[in-house]
């Protein structure tokens, strides 16, 4: 710890960026700090996890800094957007980053994420990169789905990420899903992003129980302050040891998006612009773990300025390439609708006339 | 009287603009100029006087304006919520935010709460719901936020709304209306540019109507809304901005009669929705090279309108159908099909028929655009035709 404190007190290094990181040794450091949730897990039928969470000062400064990348690729994509760079429809994270990253936290690359099209940075936690995730929300072939998908479908397989899908919502698909996994004993974890709002209308106009987490009811549930990061690494792990044992067991994230529901929707006729920047204050997970890391002595506010810096840098350069890809040539439109090339053949009763290859 | 002064319909407080002001800022109700001279004073849930007169000169010097579709389909159906109480609207967002497309923007304050129902997230539910209250007898107005979700309720679609008049022997009557923006849009990915037409096409019982323009729109609002069939009133994303001038007298559209865009000699061009826009772009330029196209916007989808489509047919020998729906088990395909059946002895060429490819709408815009038909093609397509 001396040693430590004796680097922080010499002038920040002037080597390019990634030598700089590398050398900052708190980053990496390992020991073992227990930090406590920001409130107690309400639970459902399971004894909710502590609220003491063990972590280390790397993982800390790990969050920070992939919360704060998530945040800048966010409002980066807000910006785009404004310049019609990007079409479509865009649903953005910002405000929800500790869900993605506290769950990266806990489970591994070989278990399997699904999600609906507030997916940019659930991609990015499963280890998608800046340049594919902007070539994809400009249409360019660089893109992880080729420019083909667009902002609501982004999968990443060689990562387990599922997607990526932009219909959602059927109330009754929840219950099969609840029945069939609790029957079988199937090891899923349901994780509700409870961000208050389903577009435009308000959680308690459309759902009778606000309690997500108990809608399960013969499934376990666990309520999340999602916005603390900690919390929800707990929590998952917590989830994570539970479904492999036990069966299914559902997840609340109390969170916040700052963002309306998408582009296209301004986000203040359905809340208050107050509610808005209540929560950014009191709640931002960002700045939770801002505090921790001051509270903790393992950065100082110029350094996790210099890294937002950064970062900003980063995500800038990113767009920058993406925007130099091509968009996708006109012979893509007819790839990948089916597994072997455009036309697949239909043979006759006996399979040896009759070729014919269908539209 | 309706007076002859103002041919426009005002919508005041309506905008094609979203506006970004909190709702309890919003302008009053909208209202046309005829109620709201008719109202005189908070009018809010009144029945109003269907013919009330009184334009005042102040109005006749304002600008005209044009309304756009979707302010069109709003009057369409504070008309008909307000001369028949049993009309009521459901859907997801269409009460306290006012339709994620705007369509009943101001509707819940004007009928509350419950005649502007805000449904959860659950289309197949809601859809039920709506099936379930017109079978009780009232006329509710389902509105999918994007055609491409009513797929979670075709369950209901099918096997309730088109089917249960005929198992019941008649004894129930399913008078609603299913509508919802569909269509190819601006690059809004796969799952929200879907061409439900054609996969509702073959549910017997249900009938199925395409508007285009401002006009048509609110005509074929109200007439399906008065229907005593379930209607499935297709609109288009990209349609919602377009003005026109509309009639200030009430008028409705027939729903199984098609609309003649433009009469001509050498070929009938058929074609609904957001390719008429196509079509009438390409006629421009077959106008120019000596070409007379006839072009009819077929509207009514289900049934066809084959008096009007033969009519043409008899007159040009030649047709070329324009559609966005997929090449495949299209609505093309189908039209078709009914114009050999039908008309087989007056055709001189094989119909041609243009259909948006057989793949799931990319999202890059330059494989979008390749995926529909482009005026350029359809003007190749009519050389071609008439050689």
């Amino acid at each position: 710890m001396a040693a430590a404190a004796l680097l922080r007190r010499l002038p920040a290094a002037r080597a390019p960026a990634t030598a700089f990181m590398a050398a900052r040794p708190i980053s990496d450091s390992t020991a073992t700090l227990t930090i406590e949730t920001s409130i107690p897990f309400t639970a459902h039928l399971v004894d909710p996890p502590s609220r003491d969470v063990t972590t280390t000062p790397a993982e800390l400064m790990t969050f920070f800094r992939d919360m704060s990348l998530m945040r800048r690729m966010e409002i980066a994509a807000d910006s785009l957007y404004k310049a019609k760079l990007i079409r479509g429809f865009c649903h953005l994270y910002d405000g929800q980053e500790a869900v993605a990253v506290g769950m990266e936290a806990a489970i591994t690359r070989s278990d399997s994420i699904i999600t609906a099209y507030r997916d940019h940075c659930t991609y990015l936690a499963r280890g998608g990169d800046l340049v594919s995730a902007f070539a994809e929300l400009m249409g360019r072939e660089g893109g992880c789905s080729r420019g083909k998908g667009g902002s609501m479908h982004f999968y990443k397989k060689d990562a387990n990420f599922y997607g990526g899908h932009g219909i959602v919502g059927a109330q009754g698909q929840l219950f099969e899903a609840l029945n069939i996994s609790a029957l079988w004993k199937l090891p899923a974890i349901l994780v509700c992003e409870n961000n208050h709002y389903g577009m435009g209308t308000a959680e308690w106009r459309a759902a009778k129980s606000p309690a997500y987490y108990k809608r399960g009811d013969y499934v376990p549930g666990l309520k999340v302050d999602g916005m603390d990061v900690l919390a929800v690494k707990q929590a998952c792990k917590f989830a994570k040891d539970h479904a492999v044992a036990n069966g299914p067991i559902v997840l609340e994230m109390d969170t916040y998006r700052y963002h309306g529901h998408s582009m296209s929707d301004p986000g203040s006729t359905y809340r208050t612009r107050d509610e808005i920047s209540g929560v950014r204050q009191e709640r931002d997970p960002i700045e939770r773990v801002r505090k921790l890391i001051y509270a903790h002595d393992l950065a100082t506010a110029a350094e996790l300025k210099d890294m937002e810096k950064e970062i900003r840098k980063d995500v800038d350069a990113a767009i920058a390439k993406a925007k130099e890809i091509s968009m996708p040539d006109t012979s893509e439109l007819f790839t990948n609708v089916y597994k072997k090339g455009y036309g697949v053949e239909s043979f006759g009763p006996d399979r040896k006339e009759m070729r014919a290859t269908l539209p | 009287m309706a007076a002859a002064a103002s041919s426009s319909c005002t919508l005041r407080g309506v905008g094609a603009v979203a506006s970004a002001k909190p709702r309890s800022a919003a302008a009053p109700a909208a209202r046309s100029a005829r109620v709201a001279a008719a109202a005189k004073g908070p009018a809010r849930g009144r029945l109003v006087a269907r013919n009330a007169v009184a334009v005042t000169p102040r109005r006749m010097r304002r600008p005209r304006r044009l309304d756009p579709s979707q302010a069109a389909l709003r009057e369409g159906l504070i008309e008909e919520m307000k001369s028949d109480p049993t009309v009521c609207v459901m859907g997801e967002d269409v009460g306290h935010y006012g339709g994620s497309y705007k369509v009943t923007k101001g509707l819940a304050e004007m009928f509350g709460d419950l005649r502007v129902l805000d449904t959860p997230i659950a289309e197949n539910s809601f859809t039920g719901m709506g099936i379930g209250a017109a079978m009780k007898g009232l006329r509710p107005i389902v509105e999918g936020m994007n055609m491409g979700f009513l797929l979670l309720a075709y369950n209901q679609i099918s096997n309730n709304c088109g089917m249960l008049h005929y198992t019941s022997g008649g004894q129930f009557k399913i008078p609603v209306v299913i509508r919802g923006p569909g269509g190819v849009g601006r690059q809004l990915g796969a799952e929200h540019s879907q061409r439900l037409e054609s996969y509702f096409q073959s549910i017997p019982g249900l009938q199925m109507v395409a508007c285009s323009t401002p006009y048509n729109a609110k005509g074929l609002m109200k007439a399906a809304i008065r229907s005593e069939n379930p209607v499935v009133l297709f609109e288009h994303v990209l349609l919602y901005n377009l003005k026109e001038k509309i009639p200030d007298e009430e008028y409705i559209c027939c729903l199984e009669v098609a609309e003649m865009v433009r009469p001509g000699e050498h070929v009938t061009i058929l074609t609904y929705s957001r390719m008429r826009y196509h079509v009438m772009q390409a006629a421009k330029t077959l106008v120019n090279k000596g070409y007379d196209p006839e072009v009819i916007d077929i509207r009514s989808l289900k049934p066809f309108d084959l008096h009007t489509i033969g009519n043409s047919i008899k007159k040009t020998h030649r047709v070329l159908i324009v559609e966005e729906c997929m090449r495949t088990g299209g609505i093309g395909a189908s039209l078709r099909s009914a114009i050999i059946d039908n008309f087989w002895d007056y055709l001189d060429a094989p119909i041609m028929c243009l259909s948006s490819q057989d793949v799931p709408t990319p999202y890059a815009g330059t494989l979008e655009d390749a995926t529909v038909v482009q005026p350029a093609q359809i003007v190749a397509a009519v050389e071609q035709i008439c050689q």
